[in-house]
């Protein structure tokens, strides 16, 4: 114990009365350990917040989408452009499949919008009112479509926030009028912002009655007779059924398209925990890369640490000369050189730990990335600088050891 | 004490072998005081280091305290000189960027762990006990080697060596040196040997072994 004591005051006389010798040796684990903490801080920021905006769509949530369709040509279209979704579809789905909550057909159009002196680009999306629900829409002002509205063909619409910033700056929108490509509809409601989903941008969005849509593009219709629509969005009753409520509307879905057993689908559905999977794998993989880059400066670092501590063990050869005739054994003064090694590592992976952590604090301040700094990084950083420290200073501390006394004590 | 038979100690330089002790038979009994006598080159620091357990023959046997220590391991040796003899040197090896009291610890830190008490009393004994705290640069010559002999008394051995112990002192100080060494000696009866070419310093103790070309020429008692 009183051996141990006198080491460590010992690494620490060698530490203290080596300032700046010690502070370069620290800087390179510092750089490294700050950037592995930013970079792998930036990567579980940003995939908790890709997560969780796919997530504020619910877990419980699936979307189905038109698939290839072949035309008598044989000639197939792109994949989620064909005409294969129908109104009668969505319906046929509501009525007959279990665990289900709300089905909400939509369909796009794109139109020049315009009010007063002002005018957009704007994507015009048809829905019904179970489509607020799906796609998590909130009111900011008025009211979303309702059921009235897409019985009686209703021209009333509902902008996102991008439009009425764009097109009424400085008025209430709501009860004004505005032009949708040929038609004139009444705003009744104005949508919270949600930022880029999955689901599309709704900010840049006007909303109207699936019918008033269909009405106003001229009925687009299946060769069966049925209503075209873009998307159908479902809500389960819970994220549990999404297997039966998958198996359930493909075969609902295949019977109603005349397609036999095993033939391809001309749909495809994707599940928001399917989605969810995905994208995390896929920024976890983002994140490893990030972090494996900030590695190679901790290595960068750990090799810093090798030659000053090489630098220094030539540098204290006398030292080490006379620690010798004191009585020193090889092991003494390796476990000395070990431990300082280690030290100053540990050092420099606490002040990267500070540094980094402040670093993507300011990061996520500034609005640049959302970071999220984990205890298992700082862990990670931490005992990888100190396992850097001995890996990197076990070859200057075995030659410091076998330094002969004699002529350790005859240099200068 | 000591007992050497046929040392012997071969360098290799190059392709050539350099034999710098030829067979050295010398015996010396616990608490003598030795002088050890050559010109530079005669072999007479080689010859300390081998007493001193910092190197071993060549060929030959030493007994240290009734042990053959010749052929033993590096470790083994290491801590021969840690529990049981103490160095001077003629440069005195203190660390320069240590205080006086830590450079005295560094004495027992191999042995015993370090023990503050015991440094201060053992700077005490060499009359440094104003100086604890001073580092080498801040000190004088005669000073710096008192402190040195501080750190070799500090873990009471039962040999001290001393390898041109005033060689870089004036003579005042050289003076102040020797008796401190001395009388530590008287006190405790601990055997000293002090390797020199300087007469005067030699004349203190009271068998002087005279070294040439690595062999024992000529021995006095005084």
């Amino acid at each position: 114990m009183k051996q141990w004591a006198s080491m460590f005051s010992t690494v620490w006389m060698g530490v203290a009365t080596h300032k700046l010798r010690s502070i370069l040796t620290m800087l390179g684990i510092v750089i490294g350990v700050a950037a592995v903490i930013i970079l792998m801080s930036v990567g579980k920021g940003t995939t908790e917040s890709v997560v969780s905006r796919i997530s504020s769509l619910g877990a419980n949530t699936l979307f189905i989408s038109p698939g290839f369709s072949t035309a008598q040509s044989g000639v197939r279209t792109s994949f989620g452009s064909a005409n294969t979704l129908t109104l009668e579809d969505a319906e046929a789905i509501a009525s007959n499949v279990t665990n289900i909550d709300v089905v909400a057909p939509s369909s796009t159009t794109s139109v020049q919008a315009v009010a007063g002196d002002q005018n957009e680009r704007a994507s015009v999306v048809g829905v019904t009112p179970e489509y607020a629900q799906v796609y998590s829409v909130k009111m900011s002002e008025g009211d979303f479509i309702s059921t009235d509205d897409v019985q009686n063909n209703t021209r009333v619409a509902v902008i996102g926030a991008n439009v009425q910033a764009t097109l009424f700056p400085d008025t209430d929108p709501v009860g004004q009028t505005m032009r949708a490509g040929n038609y004139i509809v009444t705003i009744e409601g104005v949508m919270q912002s949600s930022g880029q989903s999955i689901a599309g941008d709704v900010d840049n969005d006007i909303i109207i009655p699936l019918s008033t849509l269909q009405l106003l593009t001229g009925q687009q219709l299946t060769p069966t007779g049925g209503h075209i629509v873009r998307s159908i969005g479902i809500e389960m009753t819970d994220a549990k059924y999404s297997t039966q409520v998958t198996n359930d509307i493909t075969s609902l879905l295949m019977e109603r398209h005349n397609i036999a057993d095993g033939g391809t689908a001309d749909f495809r559905i994707t599940s928001v925990e399917a989605l969810l999977s995905s994208v995390s794998s896929i920024t976890n993989e983002l994140t490893l890369l990030l972090g494996a880059i900030a590695a190679i400066s901790l290595l960068v670092g750990g090799i810093g640490v090798m030659n000053i501590m090489l630098v220094s063990v030539l540098e204290r050869t006398r030292e080490i000369g006379i620690r010798k005739a004191l009585g020193a054994r090889g092991h003494d003064i390796w476990i000395q050189f070990l431990i300082e090694a280690a030290f100053l590592t540990l050092a420099g992976g606490i002040i990267g730990v500070i540094i980094g952590w402040g670093g993507s604090y300011i990061i996520s301040r500034t609005g640049l990335f959302p970071t999220v700094v984990s205890p298992s990084t700082i862990i990670l950083a931490v005992s990888v600088s100190v396992g850097i420290g001995i890996f990197f200073g076990f070859y200057p501390a075995w030659n410091a050891s076998r330094l002969d006394p004699i002529q350790a004590l005859r240099s200068e | 004490m000591i007992s050497l038979e046929g040392i012997t100690k071969t360098y290799r330089m190059g392709t050539r072998d350099l034999t710098v002790l030829k067979g050295i038979n010398l015996n010396i009994e616990k608490g003598e005081l030795v002088a050890i006598m050559g010109a530079s080159g005669s072999g007479k620091t080689t010859l300390l280091n081998i007493i001193g357990c910092l190197d071993r023959p060549t060929k030959g046997k030493y007994f240290f305290e009734n042990r053959e220590v010749s052929r033993l391991s590096g470790n083994d040796l290491a801590r021969i000189r840690g529990q049981r003899i103490g160095f001077i040197f003629q440069t005195f090896n203190l660390l320069s960027r240590l205080p006086a009291v830590a450079n005295v610890e560094l004495g027992m830190q191999y042995v015993s762990g370090i023990d503050r008490k015991k440094a201060l009393e053992a700077l005490g004994k060499v009359g440094l006990a104003d100086r604890v705290h001073h580092r080498p640069i801040e000190m004088s010559g005669g000073e710096q080697q008192r402190v040195a002999i501080a750190r070799a008394i500090v873990k009471t051995p039962s040999l001290f060596l001393a390898d041109e112990p005033t060689g870089q002192l004036d003579s005042h100080s050289g003076e102040e040196v020797m008796s401190v060494l001395l009388s530590l000696h008287a006190e405790q009866g601990t055997t000293l040997i002090i390797v020199t070419h300087d007469a005067h310093i030699a004349h203190f103790c009271r068998r002087i072994i005279h070294i040439k070309d690595g062999e024992i020429v000529a021995e006095e008692k005084t």
